[in-house]
C-alpha cells in the first residue's frame, strides 16, 4: 500500500468513526458562537444538584441563579427540567448521551452540593458535550469544585455561571461582578439621588449614600473596591472617592472649579476628570498617590467625559470644539498623534456622522468605543471603532444614555427613559445588538457602571 | 423662532410663578399679553407697594430671576441682557446682597455635557453682571446640568424653560 492509500483509509476511517459518534474530533467540540448573524440559542440542561446534607433549598437556589445567569445572555436555551429523561445522573459517571440527544441538549451540567463539617458548603460540577460525547475540561481540569460560607452562595452560583459561559463561548466571564448606579426617587423637579450597588443579576441591592446630597456618574476602580463619582455635598459639585468596604467618602483634589465626569485610569493609579472654571471645561488627570494633577486639554470649548484605552496610552473624550458635541481621541501624554481622518493633531475627531455624540467609553478589549448619540429627537447607544469606522447603533429610545461595558466587553449597560416623561431604568444589550433587557432595580435608576470581575 | 420660543417659555414661567394656586400653567401662552409685566389682567393683581423694596420678592417679581438660553447656547440675547441690567441695577442698590447663579440645561442632552453647559451658562450670567459693575466677590456660580428642571414636562416649551441661568439671592436681602 502506498502512503497515499494509507492516508485515504485513515481519513475514511476517521470520518466513519465520527459519523458513528465514536470519536469526537477536537475541532467539533461544542462552541457557542456569540457573533453569528443567523442566531439560534444553544440548548443546555442544568439539572438540580445531587445534595449531600440538609441544605437542599440552598442547592436549588444556586441552580436557579446559574440558570438565570446563562439565560440572561440570550445565547443559551435553558431546557425545562421536566423534559429530562435521565434522572439518575451522578457526577462521576458519563451521562447517557442518547437520552440527552433525544431532547436535543447540547451542553449538560452535572453537579453536587455538600454541607461541609466546618459549616461551609461546596459545589462540584462537570460540563458535558452531548453531541461530542465527551467531558469538557475546565482550565484543564475535569471539573470544578467551589467552597464558601452559606451566606456567600450567590457568588458560588455566579462563578459556576462564569465557568460554563467561558468554557462554552470562549469569552471572558462577567457574572461574578457588581453594578453601581444612581437610585432615583421623588418628583422630577426635586429628585433624590443616591449611590446604590447591586450584583450583576440585580440581587443584593444596597444604598451607599443617604440622598442628602445629589450624586451622579459613579464608576468603579479596577480593584472594584472604590467608586469615583460626583456629589453636590456642601452645595459644591465635586468629584469624590468612596471606599465600598469602609464606607468612607473622600473629596478628590483641591480644584478651584467644579469637578465632574470622573473615571479611573486603567491601572487604578489615577482618576481622569473634568474641571469647569470661568465658563470653560477641560480634562485633567489626578495621580491618587501624589495627589498632583495635570491638565490634559486646554481649549476654549467644552472637553469632558474622558475614558482611557486599556493600554493606558490614549483617551477618548467629548468635545464641542467642532461646533457640536463629538468624540475625539488624544494621546494620554498630550503629544501629537496621526489622525484616522488624516494629518497629525493633539486631538483627532472620530465621529463624523449626523447627530451629537457624547459619553464615550473605551471597551475593555480596546477595539471599540461605546457612546450616546442624539439625532432627530431620539437617543441611541452605539459603538464605533477607534479609527472612527464601523459605527453601529445598538439601541434607540426617547432617551438612552450613559453606556458602560461588562468587564469582558460583550455586554453594555445603560439607562433608558422609554417615552417622554417615563422614569429612568437600567437596561443592557449584547454587543451584537441582540438581547436588550431591562435590569430590575428597587427604585428608578440611572448612570450604571459595571465592576471588573470580583477577586 | 428661537426667540419666540424663549419668550413664550419665559412668559409661561412668569404665569406659573404668579398664579401659585393654579394647578397647571396654561399651555397656550399668549406672549403678547404675558410678556409685558405691566398688564394687570395677566397676573393676579400683585400690588407693587405690598412688596418690600430690597426683598426676595421684589427681586423675583420686579427684576426677574432667570434668563433663558437657546439649544446648546450660552450666549445672552437682548432680552436676557435687559433682565441682567435690571439685576445689576438692583444689586447696586442693595450692596450687601450676595447671589448664587445656577446654570441649568434641558433633559435633551447627556449628563456630563450638560454639567459643562450649565457652568458655561452660569458663568455667562456672572460675567455680564460683573461687566455692569457688580463685584465678582458677591457672585457664586453652580451648574446643575439637567438635574434641576424648573418644570417636569418633556416638550419644547418645558425644555426652553429648563435652559436657564437662575440668579438666586443667598443673603443680604431685606425681609
Amino acid at each position: 500500500m502506498t502512503q497515499r492509500t494509507i492516508n485515504l483509509i485513515r481519513h475514511f476511517l476517521a470520518v466513519a468513526l465520527i459519523t458513528l459518534g465514536l470519536v469526537a474530533p477536537a475541532s467539533a467540540q461544542l462552541r457557542v458562537r456569540v457573533d453569528e448573524g443567523n442566531f439560534q440559542p444553544t440548548p443546555i440542561a442544568i439539572p438540580d444538584l445531587q445534595v449531600t446534607g440538609a441544605n437542599g433549598d440552598l442547592a436549588r437556589q444556586i441552580v436557579e441563579v446559574v440558570r438565570a445567569d446563562l439565560a440572561s445572555t440570550g445565547l443559551f436555551d435553558l431546557q425545562n427540567p421536566a423534559s429530562f429523561i435521565q434522572r439518575d445522573l451522578t457526577i462521576n459517571a458519563e451521562p447517557r448521551f442518547a437520552d440527552w440527544k433525544i431532547i436535543k441538549t447540547e451542553g449538560l451540567v452535572v453537579g453536587t452540593f455538600e454541607d461541609l463539617p466546618d459549616g461551609k458548603v461546596a459545589v462540584s460540577f462537570r460540563l458535558w458535550d452531548i453531541y461530542g460525547g465527551e467531558l469538557m475540561r475546565i482550565n484543564g481540569e475535569p471539573g470544578r469544585r467551589l467552597t464558601t460560607t452559606p451566606e456567600n452562595w450567590r457568588r458560588i452560583a455566579h462563578k459556576i455561571s462564569d465557568s460554563i459561559y467561558q468554557r462554552l463561548t470562549g469569552e471572558d466571564p462577567y457574572f461574578d461582578t457588581r453594578i453601581v448606579y444612581i437610585a432615583e426617587t421623588g418628583p422630577k423637579t426635586a429628585r433624590v439621588k443616591r449611590l446604590a450597588i447591586m450584583d450583576s443579576d440585580g440581587a443584593n441591592q444596597e444604598y451607599l449614600t443617604s440622598g442628602r446630597s445629589t450624586v451622579l456618574t459613579p464608576r468603579f476602580s479596577p480593584s472594584a473596591q472604590e467608586i469615583t463619582y460626583m456629589s453636590y455635598e456642601g452645595g459644591k459639585p465635586r468629584v469624590y472617592l468612596f471606599n465600598i468596604e469602609t464606607g468612607r467618602q473622600e473629596l478628590l483634589g483641591n480644584f478651584p472649579g467644579m469637578t465632574f465626569a470622573p473615571r479611573f485610569s486603567r491601572d487604578g493609579q489615577s482618576v481622569l476628570l473634568s474641571q469647569a472654571q470661568r465658563g470653560n471645561t477641560d480634562i485633567y488627570i489626578m495621580n491618587l498617590r501624589t495627589r498632583e494633577s495635570d491638565r490634559l486639554t486646554d481649549h476654549p470649548s467644552i472637553d469632558t467625559s474622558p475614558s482611557m484605552s486599556p493600554d493606558g496610552k490614549s483617551i477618548v473624550f467629548n468635545s464641542d470644539r467642532g461646533g457640536s458635541p463629538q468624540l475625539y481621541i488624544m494621546n494620554a501624554d498630550g503629544s501629537q498623534r496621526a489622525c484616522p481622518s488624516g494629518g497629525r493633531d493633539t486631538a483627532c475627531r472620530i465621529t463624523f456622522g449626523k447627530g451629537r455624540y457624547s459619553t464615550p467609553v473605551w471597551s475593555p478589549r480596546g477595539d471599540l468605543i461605546a457612546f450616546t448619540k442624539q439625532e432627530g429627537g431620539k437617543f441611541y447607544i452605539g459603538v464605533i471603532g477607534t479609527d472612527g469606522k464601523g459605527e453601529r447603533l445598538l439601541t434607540e429610545a426617547y432617551l438612552d444614555e450613559g453606556p458602560d461595558w461588562s468587564p469582558n466587553g460583550r455586554v453594555i449597560v445603560y439607562f433608558r427613559e422609554a417615552r417622554p416623561g417615563a422614569s429612568p431604568q437600567l437596561w443592557s444589550v449584547d454587543l451584537s445588538g441582540r438581547n436588550e433587557r431591562r435590569m430590575t432595580t428597587q427604585t428608578d435608576a440611572s448612570d450604571p457602571a459595571w465592576s471588573p470581575l470580583l477577586q | 423662532m428661537q426667540t419666540f420660543l424663549k419668550v413664550t417659555a419665559a412668559a409661561a414661567l412668569l404665569a406659573t410663578g404668579a398664579c401659585a394656586s393654579q394647578p397647571k400653567p396654561v399651555e397656550e401662552a399668549k406672549p403678547a399679553e404675558v410678556v409685558v409685566p405691566q398688564q394687570p389682567e395677566v397676573k393676579p393683581p400683585v400690588v407693587e407697594s405690598s412688596i418690600q423694596a430690597g426683598s426676595l420678592e421684589d427681586f423675583r417679581v420686579n427684576v426677574g430671576e432667570r434668563v433663558y438660553f437657546g439649544l446648546d447656547q450660552s450666549s445672552l440675547d437682548s432680552d436676557d441682557q435687559d433682565i441682567l441690567k435690571r439685576q445689576a441695577a438692583w444689586l447696586s442698590s442693595y450692596p450687601s446682597v450676595r447671589v448664587l447663579i445656577a446654570g441649568n440645561a434641558d433633559e435633551r442632552g447627556t449628563r456630563e455635557y450638560n454639567l459643562a453647559l450649565g457652568e458655561q451658562r452660569a458663568n455667562a450670567v456672572k460675567e455680564y453682571l460683573v461687566s455692569l459693575g457688580v463685584s465678582a466677590s458677591r457672585i457664586d456660580t453652580v451648574s446643575y446640568g439637567k438635574e434641576r428642571p424648573v418644570v417636569a414636562g418633556s416638550d419644547e416649551q418645558s425644555w426652553a424653560l429648563n435652559r436657564n441661568g437662575w440668579t438666586q439671592i443667598v443673603s443680604g436681602a431685606t425681609s
